[in-house]
């Protein structure tokens, strides 16, 4: 059974004027199937106001379809005796990690999660050990959270969703605002949780070079899912994704322009290694 | 016009234990005309470093000269030098505060005291100069797009004026795209209105691409400052600071290493494929 499965998701809001007059209706996702395995990285990509963010609230009932129907681990969205549930199921990161921490301790902080779910207290201190160790941060555990760095908070987020035991993380843009080596650590994290863990992750973000390990793609514009692929496949189409409003890592770039200029380098090159062995060939 | 700095210190909580210096011994120049990019980890100072710029912090020790007069002179005419020197602050659009976008961009003349008149033909000409449809202006902000908004807050800052534009940090949160136009927008102001661009960013790819000029911090000091191509040889460096090097930097290294006789100073694709051309055929 899929973890993940939305089928013909469709999710529309009400814009009104100043006096509260309907001025129009938009549909910010529009009739979005997925179907995500247990245990898959799966990336969304997708620009401004291009559906991503209202689609990742709908995985953890923090929006409900207008048509369609959301099941996360086999349960409806739309039905609240599930809300619960499911935001155990599948736990959220988000961009800003200021607005997502609120202990005085980053242990505390890490605590407050399972806390709220009633979970006993030896089980409690058991969990924040084992996140914080997941994500790197033990050793931080009795620093205040104020005193890390961007990215050393936004992994002390990701401990504080861990620790609530769900099956998948979404993440959306969670490296936005960080420093290089702070998205690296983020990214790592995740792929970490994926790898050892098994952990299913949804990662949702602006920067191109951060999905190329991830299982599948999603590309999504005006609602709706437009691609899916390896992030190979993806990859390869770099005009589509530039009419997209998107790009594709710099490394993919430069083996673009080198094949236009007539090298023979396939499409969809996604890593350094990978530009370097196809050049060797063609030399 | 310039800046410069001379030995700049500042300290947090000077006179107690809890002493902590944000700056250490900052000193440079920046000439009229310049583009420079300002890179550095969360919590190098970089924020820090902007603010002495248009003096919303002075320093503890050492000297900030705006076209040569010292800002903490006790007459130093402060409300001139915000003029001169225009902060866009990380995600500016949160500042975004009147009921309509030409309002909200005749805010900062009419603070600067200038007539009703001028103070609109001032935001007329920024909104235009940032790219934004006559459309949009009597909109309310919140109605406009992530980057349209962002642009309507540039637009506030220019039409104080400046001359000197320092932008943290623009494109943070914007697709590719996104951050595409907001950098163009930059070097259009640069190039053609011959506005002074400090830019603070954490992408080196962008920073490759865009400025003239690296300044770079690190634990409160200033540890580069050269071109592109002369900071970004310190690879091994930059990444101990938090920070990288441009991907493509990266892979002329990787191909250097494969046997391949190709620069590693190269920071642009352009570049790149150009070496890469030469040295293959």
């Amino acid at each position: 059974m899929s973890l993940i499965k939305t089928d013909n998701l469709t999710f529309e809001y009400i814009r009104r004027d100043d006096e509260g007059n309907v001025e129009g209706i938009t549909r910010a996702v529009d009739d979005v199937n997925l179907d995500i395995e247990r245990g898959q990285f799966i990336a969304i990509l997708g620009h401004n106001g291009s559906g991503k963010s209202t689609l990742a609230k709908h995985l953890n009932a923090i929006l409900y379809p207008t048509e369609g129907t959301v099941w996360i681990d086999g349960m409806k969205t739309s039905d609240e005796a599930n809300t619960w549930n499911i935001r155990q199921t599948a736990g959220m990161v988000f961009q800003n990690p200021d607005n997502q921490i609120i202990g005085q301790v980053v242990e505390e902080d890490v605590g407050f999660g399972p806390e709220n779910l009633g979970v006993p207290t030896k089980e409690i201190l058991e969990r924040v050990e084992e996140s914080l160790k997941t994500v790197g941060m033990w050793e931080y555990r009795k620093h205040s959270p104020n005193k890390l760095s961007g990215g050393q908070k936004q992994r002390v987020s990701i401990a504080g969703v861990i620790a609530m035991h769900p099956k998948c993380i979404v993440m959306d843009e969670p490296t936005a605002m960080l420093d290089p080596s702070g998205r690296y650590e983020v990214i790592r994290a995740a792929r970490a949780l994926n790898d050892v863990e098994k952990m299913t992750i949804i990662l949702i973000t602006h920067y191109m070079e951060e999905v190329i390990y991830a299982d599948k793609v999603f590309v999504m514009d005006s609602g709706r899912v437009v691609m899916h692929g390896s992030p190979r496949d993806i990859f390869s189409q770099v005009d589509a994704l530039r009419e997209l409003r998107l790009d594709v890592p710099q490394v993919t770039l430069l083996a673009h322009e080198l094949k236009k200029k007539g090298l023979d380098i396939p499409d969809g090159i996604l890593t350094i290694d990978e530009l370097v062995n196809a050049l060797k060939r063609s030399r | 016009m310039s800046i410069i700095f001379n030995h700049v210190y500042h300290s947090y909580d000077a006179d107690t234990q809890l002493k902590t210096d944000a700056l250490s011994d900052i000193s440079f120049k920046i000439e009229d005309g310049e583009f420079v990019g300002l890179i550095g980890h969360t919590g190098s100072g970089k924020s820090t470093l902007v603010q002495h710029m248009n003096g919303l912090m002075k320093p503890t020790e050492g000297e900030v000269y705006f076209d040569g007069k010292d800002i903490s002179d006790k007459d130093y005419p402060i409300k001139e030098l915000r003029s001169n020197v225009g902060l866009v602050f990380q995600y500016p659009e949160h500042q975004l505060f009147e009921a309509t976008v030409f309002e909200d961009v005749c805010f900062g003349p009419l603070n600067q005291g200038l007539e009703k008149k001028e103070a609109e033909l001032r935001a007329f000409t920024a909104l235009r100069q940032v790219g934004l449809e006559e459309t949009t202006y009597y909109q309310s902000p919140f109605d406009l797009s992530g980057g349209q908004k962002r642009r309507a807050a540039i637009a506030g800052v220019l039409a104080m004026r400046p001359k000197v534009l320092v932008l943290d940090e623009p494109t943070a949160g914007l697709d590719p795209k996104g951050r595409d136009e907001i950098l163009s927008l930059v070097k259009k102001l640069h190039d053609e209105e011959k506005i002074t661009i400090v830019l603070v960013s954490h992408s080196m790819d962008d920073v490759a691409n865009y400025v003239d000029r690296i300044l770079v911090m690190n634990k409160s000091r200033l540890v580069y400052d050269g071109t592109p191509k002369e900071v970004f040889k310190h690879a091994e460096e930059l990444e101990q600071m938090g920070l990288a090097i441009p991907q493509v930097t990266y892979a002329m290294h990787a191909l250097k290493k494969a046997g391949f006789d190709v620069p590693t100073d190269v920071t642009t694709i352009d570049e790149a494929v150009d070496r890469i051309i030469k040295c293959i055929s």
